[in-house]
């Protein structure tokens, strides 16, 4: 296999990338479709964040001044889609198609022409689901979770065209999942065993077995409401023999694993960083390696704690707490790792490793409120307040998000061939540092005083928190608009990076040229044993 | 260049995710019948049974008294007037019981439905025997008409002793959009 490999690039080792712009629409470079991947993710990044601006200059104040609780639900439904499905996985496949072949020294994704297609497909899905907000009676508004009958019976006349985007974004995941497991299964560079990839490389390899697992049910249950609303089934439907607590079951089949498809591989940029930055190998390696697979196996176990108020007996709630606790313990092992990985470090604090540690300290604060809500007696006093909306931010934005601003500074000097503007890059880590606590710890104090989530209007005592929450968001929302910058910057110019750019760097991806060149790998790398993972 | 650690046959592998991709479709399906199932065998969500038929001779347990609640609620948009004709009765477990539910359509429109029962606390569900009821079939009203709906059911003797009452709660369901789509 790999000797067809070589013998096909030695044609056109030379070439570097198409000219024009229909370069972008007909690669299959990896690079190339990484680099798009970021950039569209930025793009929904930026479009969800404004969903979220609205939403938090609606909260500033009790009462209602600028958007009407009809579009208040559009704004907190598209929000959530756009944020999962067009930020944060597509962000996270956008470094898998860049770092994946480098790290495991393979010259490309294993299926380059189906990356093009799962890349390009996510375009359109996006416009037809951000043009729901255009169309008669205004877009999705039942929340991302879409529960039937709310979305089946009530939704407005888009859900049509909503349920299509979730299938292409569905179509395009499990294409892209594939081409990760066939490229890491059969790509590897000879001596690059399972056991010596680097740690981003396992937890991709393991995200996408979740992907490929768990995006079909949701296009099943997809499915199941489309024909519940056109074709007349009752799958959610009481009246027709339905049940729609079973939509609740289905969609929470996909809809954990699904969460933990969106931190497995923040998990895997944090475990490159920290070593880098603390000049020590990482501690705990194959500990790192069973703790995710554990933690990708108790996600498929837990649904049912989302549900524990839709009436279960005492039996399900008793399992589902404890099965959901166990996750703190492989949880726990990779925070006491990178913990031990810094301890006696000679550490420094680039951007980077500043994103990295916060990443631990706030992920760890997520973690910790999500064992609150996985007490099944106490969850019924924080279910569906903004507790649970401080926890699962907690966990996607100075957790998922956080880990791909640490992923970028990390590595644009290896994409760009330019160092990132130090400076710049700090402050943007203090701003958004300061903005994210800003934003979401009052919060929790608001979700446990009893304020529910998805409402426009509030009681007056929720007031005060509320007004600092939304100062946070409008801080760390334009806050960003320095990250593009400081990207652009990178882009453009700035000091050359070394090959190796970072003094503590290890693995495949820093021993080529920066920038990386367009074709890398063509032929196999030889193993450094000592350097196989840092 | 041989390395046992690369398995090399990408086509391979890509057909046997895809096999993965395929089956898990199928499994998110296969969770409908296997929740019915779930549902039945435990009795948990509430859920009756089908119509009962009297095999042997029930066992009348005449030093118990059950009382059993009727409770109605209308789904949204359902313009019926539907109550239970008595609210409570207080049964001997084994025998069997009768009593109605009355129905009336106001709307200018004839209006099919369909009852959908749930009893709580859910492990009695399963003692919770109907002989006949009109949840087991769909009900069609004229405009103005009125009708007695009758339920005859019967509380199995073997109903663990600590329950003493039973809720019987129907949902009434406007189904005439779904019939005329089917």
């Amino acid at each position: 296999m790999s000797a067809v490999i070589e013998q096909h690039h030695d044609d056109d080792h030379h070439h570097g990338p198409a000219k024009g712009l229909l370069r972008w629409v007909f690669t299959t470079n990896h690079k190339d479709i990484g680099t798009m991947y970021l950039w569209f993710s930025f793009a929904m990044f930026l479009l969800g964040g404004s969903f979220a601006l609205v939403i938090r200059a609606e909260l500033f104040q009790p009462g209602l001044q600028i958007v009407q609780p009809e579009f208040f639900n559009q704004m907190t439904t598209m929000h959530g889609l756009i944020m999962v499905f067009g930020a944060v996985m597509p962000a996270f496949v956008g470094l898998a198609n860049w770092l994946v072949p480098m790290m495991i020294g393979a010259p490309d994704m294993a299926l380059p022409r189906m990356n093009n297609y799962s890349f390009w497909i996510l375009p359109f899905a996006f416009t037809m689901l951000a043009s729901t907000l255009f169309m008669e009676g205004g877009a999705p508004n039942f929340g991302w979770t879409f529960y039937a009958p709310l979305s089946t019976e009530y939704g407005p006349p888009s859900t049509t065209f909503f349920i299509f985007a979730v299938h292409l974004m569905g179509i395009s995941s499990i294409m892209g999942s594939i081409n990760v497991v066939v490229t890491i299964l059969n790509m590897r560079a000879p001596g690059m065993t399972l056991m010596r990839m680097p740690l981003f490389v396992w937890t991709w390899l393991i995200t996408a077995y979740l992907l490929i697992a768990v995006m079909p049910v949701l296009a099943g249950v997809v499915t199941m409401m489309l024909m519940d609303i056109h074709f007349g089934t009752a799958f959610f439907n009481a009246g027709g023999g339905g049940d729609p607590v079973l939509f609740q079951h289905v969609f929470w089949f996909f809809g954990h694993p699904e969460v933990y498809i969106m931190i497995l591989p923040a998990f895997g940029v944090v475990s490159a960083i920290i070593p880098t930055f603390a000049r020590k190998r990482l501690f705990g390696y194959a500990s790192m390696v069973y703790a995710t697979a554990s933690i990708a196996f108790l996600s498929f176990i837990v649904w049912a704690h989302h549900m524990f108020t839709v009436g279960m007996p005492l039996a399900g709630e008793l399992y589902f707490m404890y099965a959901t606790m166990l996750i703190a313990v492989p949880t726990g092992v990779k925070v006491f790792n990178w913990v031990a990985t810094m301890w006696k470090g000679s550490m420094t604090f680039e951007t980077p490793m500043l994103f990295a540690i916060a990443f631990v300290v706030l992920f760890t604060i997520g973690g910790l409120s999500g064992l609150m809500l996985a007490i099944a007696p106490a969850d019924f006093q924080y279910h569906d307040t903004y507790f649970v909306v401080a926890h699962f931010h907690y966990v996607l934005v100075p957790g998922s998000v956080f880990s791909i601003m640490a992923a970028v500074y990390f590595w644009i000097p290896k994409w760009t061939g330019n160092m990132y503007d130090e400076t710049l890059g700090k402050v943007h880590f203090w701003l958004s540092f300061v903005g994210v606590n800003v934003l979401f710890f009052p919060q929790h104090f608001i979700g446990l005083a009893g304020m529910p989530r998805r409402v426009p209007d509030y009681a007056l005592q929720f007031a005060d928190y509320n007004m600092v929450s939304s100062v946070g968001a409008f801080i760390f929302g334009f806050s960003q608009l320095l990250f593009l910058f400081i990207v652009v910057k990178c882009v453009f110019g700035g000091k050359k990076a070394t090959a190796q750019v970072w003094e503590g760097a290890h693995g495949l991806e820093w021993t080529i040229p920066s920038p990386a060149p367009y074709h890398t790998f063509s032929t196999p790398p030889k193993i450094d044993m000592t350097e196989a993972h840092g | 260049m041989t390395d046992n650690s690369v398995a090399n046959n990408p086509t391979a592998t890509t057909f046997k995710l895809v096999a993965v991709v395929v089956g898990m479709f199928g499994f998110g399906f296969a969770l409908v019948p296997l929740y019915d199932l779930i549902c039945d065998v435990t009795g948990l969500n509430g859920k009756t049974g089908d119509q009962y038929t009297v095999i042997n001779e029930q066992v009348i347990d005449e030093k118990r008294v059950v009382k059993v609640q009727f409770l109605t609620n209308n789904n949204a948009g359902m313009p019926w007037e539907f109550r239970p004709v008595v609210r409570t009765m207080e049964v001997t477990p084994g025998e069997l019981n009768l009593t109605n539910f009355y129905v009336h359509n106001p709307s200018d429109m004839a209006i099919t439905a369909q009852a959908i029962p749930s009893v709580t606390p859910f492990r009695a569900a399963r003692y919770l025997h109907k002989t006949e009821c009109f949840c087991f079939e769909q009900q069609e009203l004229q405009a103005g008409e009125s009708l007695d709906m009758p339920l005859r059911f019967i509380v199995d003797a073997s109903l663990p002793e600590s329950v003493t009452t039973l809720t019987l709660s129907y949902t009434i369901f406007d189904i005439s959009d779904q019939l005329a789509a089917n």
